[in-house]
């Protein structure tokens, strides 16, 4: 039972981890170029990820895990 | 009243009420002065971490370097923010479940080892003593440059009030003090964003404004795109291909670094619960994400009023402030060819004018022609933020040296009374001492927090995550992962380094990687040192694999 909860829990950081690695080493860097074709209002969109929008997407992430881990601590019984 | 009236009033007002602070949150035992008890709203706690995180180089250097680097110094808005993700999900609820007070605890208990301890313990003291002579530094310029105060004088104001608060307080008082710290320096970055931001495009959001049509119907960052063409500068959003993979580097070992300083990890270990430990680490990043998005909005809206301001205007016509920070220093005019206009050209050969990028920042007020009080409150920002990095690095300094050092190490059968009384001196002496070295700054310490930054990416940072994940893992895997680590971070940026003496040139990095982001392969080298090397000695003792059993469980 509590392997599982440790097996879900790494799930759960595979994906958010991979999402951060997208959005601001990709997007923001290694994609910039590329990205910088579209436009977002005024900002080419490779340098809005780099100086905005990565940085809006780390924030949401931690909550996002917040909320997965709490609801997975009460499933298992792990809620102090 | 002007600007030093207003000045003088809002550095006296927020220094009296981190005393009061102080006072009122005296520390009681080695619990509170270590950890604040474990008993601190993890929403207090983010604003803490926050205030603790944001140094004066965020306050005063950030948005002024990014303003010269435009699309490159978007290194220092990812690396700075994007590690407090690694924090939240890998490092902070594991570390406040084991529930001691330091990262050489962590690093001691997890390896069995009190040379580990040792070594994380000599890494943390060096970490935080060459970033806090940084902060000291800063104090004393935000002193001398506003109040017309002694730069002297100004570190010795600034030692004298860490001092009190550190002292008394340690993490209880440290952390109340924070919070304040965050309201003022946060309150004091965007104020003037907002002004500024409404002025160039009407939108108060700076984060808007900074995506937005200008007045004329331009957007704003075409029109500095513009600017910079004109000048003969690269496009402002424009990528240099050629540097890229540095900028992924150096992202990459300021991402890492963040989340193995232990300065910042520490934090976590205040906080009641695993659960807390999670979400503080949202709130703090959410926090700090309000300075860092404004950062780069600042950075582009000055770039164009200074821009519009200086070039080719009349020397004897430059507005009030320009005489100002000429007498700083921070400007300079040069009037090569004798026309008594000022050419601002990328050109080196033509160009008559030098700029300090901390003006950006510094003089954003006045080049916009702000009210007085905004430029008392910029001071007062930039003290708050000075003041809580340093105090949060000196508690580590201290803790290292009384709990890691003379408890553990030293001598284990120490009273409480006596190991508080020991925390408190070497608070004491760690305060004096950095304010000493802030007053005669070595002229390597901006070199060396590249090395912070190294080193806690290279050391601390797999030595925790590894300590968590992988059971496998043992002493002789962690240490020399860590040592093997350290010692080449340590000896490529001492070699790349010329301010530090190194011989060596840029064209010779190794895949053009500079010393700022060599962490990153650093980091790398430990996690391959550390895998292969525990898996060719014996395994982990049992009672180890239960306490990282016992740490991956909230309950």
């Amino acid at each position: 039972m509590k392997e599982k909860y440790w097996q879900k829990n790494l799930f759960y950081l595979r994906i958010l981890l991979t999402i951060w690695f997208i959005c601001s080493f990709g997007f923001g860097i290694l994609l910039a170029e590329e990205l910088n074709k579209f436009y977002l209002g005024g900002f080419p969109l490779g340098f809005w990820f780099a100086q905005q929008g990565s940085i809006y997407i780390f924030v949401i992430l931690i909550f996002i895990y917040v909320y997965l881990m709490n609801k997975l601590d009460k499933k298992h019984n792990l809620k102090e | 009243m002007d600007a030093q009236f207003w000045t003088y009033l809002l550095v006296g007002v927020t220094f009296s009420l981190y005393i009061g602070i102080a006072i009122w949150s005296r520390a009681q035992s080695t619990k509170e002065f270590y950890v604040a008890s474990g008993g601190i709203h993890p929403v207090l706690n983010g604003m803490a971490t926050a205030a603790d995180w944001m140094s004066a180089a965020s306050f005063i250097s950030m948005a002024g370097i990014i303003s010269f680097l435009g699309y490159g110094g978007s290194q220092y808005l990812m690396g700075w923010t994007g590690g407090y993700v690694l924090l939240a999900l890998c490092l902070a609820p594991y570390l406040r479940k084991f529930g001691k007070f330091t990262v050489p605890d962590f690093i001691g208990e997890r390896y069995y080892s009190k040379n580990a301890r040792t070594i994380a313990l000599i890494c943390a003291i060096f970490v935080s003593f060459t970033y806090v002579v940084g902060q000291m530094k800063g104090v004393g310029v935000a002193f001398s440059r506003f109040l017309e105060i002694p730069y002297d004088l100004g570190v010795i104001i600034g030692i004298g009030i860490v001092f009190f608060y550190a002292v008394l307080g340690g993490m209880k008082g440290i952390t109340y003090t924070q919070v304040a710290q965050y309201c003022v320096l946060i309150f004091a970055f965007t104020v003037p964003a907002i002004f500024i931001s409404l002025q160039a495009t009407g939108n108060p959001i700076p984060q808007i404004g900074f995506g937005s049509k200008t007045m004329d119907g331009v957007y704003l960052l075409e029109k500095l795109n513009q600017l910079s063409v004109d000048l003969g500068f690269d496009k402002y959003t424009d990528i240099n291909q050629n540097t890229l993979i540095n900028v992924f580097f150096i992202t990459a070992a300021l991402m890492f670094g963040t989340a193995g300083l232990p300065h910042v990890i520490v934090r976590f270990f205040t906080v009641p619960k695993v659960r807390d430990a999670r979400i503080s680490a949202g709130w703090a990043l959410l926090f700090i994400s309000f300075l860092y998005t404004t950062a780069p909005a600042v950075a582009a809206f000055a770039k164009v009023n200074l821009i519009n301001t200086v070039s080719n205007a009349k020397y004897s016509e430059v507005p009030k402030w320009f005489k100002n920070w000429e007498n700083t220093g921070l400007l300079q005019f040069d009037d090569k060819n004798s026309d008594g206009i000022i050419q601002y050209v990328a050109d080196e050969e033509i160009n008559e004018l030098t700029i300090d990028r901390d003006i950006m920042v510094l003089a954003n007020p006045e080049i916009a022609n702000l009210p007085a009080w905004v430029i008392g409150l910029i001071v007062a920002g930039g003290l708050a933020a000075a003041l809580s990095t340093a105090a949060g690095l000196l508690l580590v300094i201290s803790t290292s040296i009384s709990h890691d050092l003379l408890k553990k190490n030293i001598n284990p059968n120490i009273s409480e009374k006596g190991e508080l009384w020991a925390a408190r001196i070497s608070i004491a002496v760690a305060v004096v001492a950095a304010g000493l070295a802030g007053l005669n700054p070595p002229g390597f310490v901006a070199e060396v927090v590249a090395l912070a930054f190294g080193l806690a990416a290279s050391s601390f940072f797999p030595a925790i995550i590894l300590g968590i994940f992988d059971k496998r893992m043992n002493k002789e895997g962690a240490l020399s992962g860590m040592l093997v680590g350290v010692v080449f971070t340590t000896i490529y940026i001492f070699y790349f380094k010329p301010q530090l003496g190194g011989p060596g040139l840029p064209q010779n990095y190794l895949f053009g990687i500079s010393p700022e982001g060599i962490g990153t392969i650093g980091m790398i080298i430990n996690f391959i040192v550390s895998l292969i090397v525990s898996r060719l000695t014996k395994p982990t003792p049992e009672n180890i694999k239960e306490l990282v059993e016992s740490i991956r469980y909230p309950k």
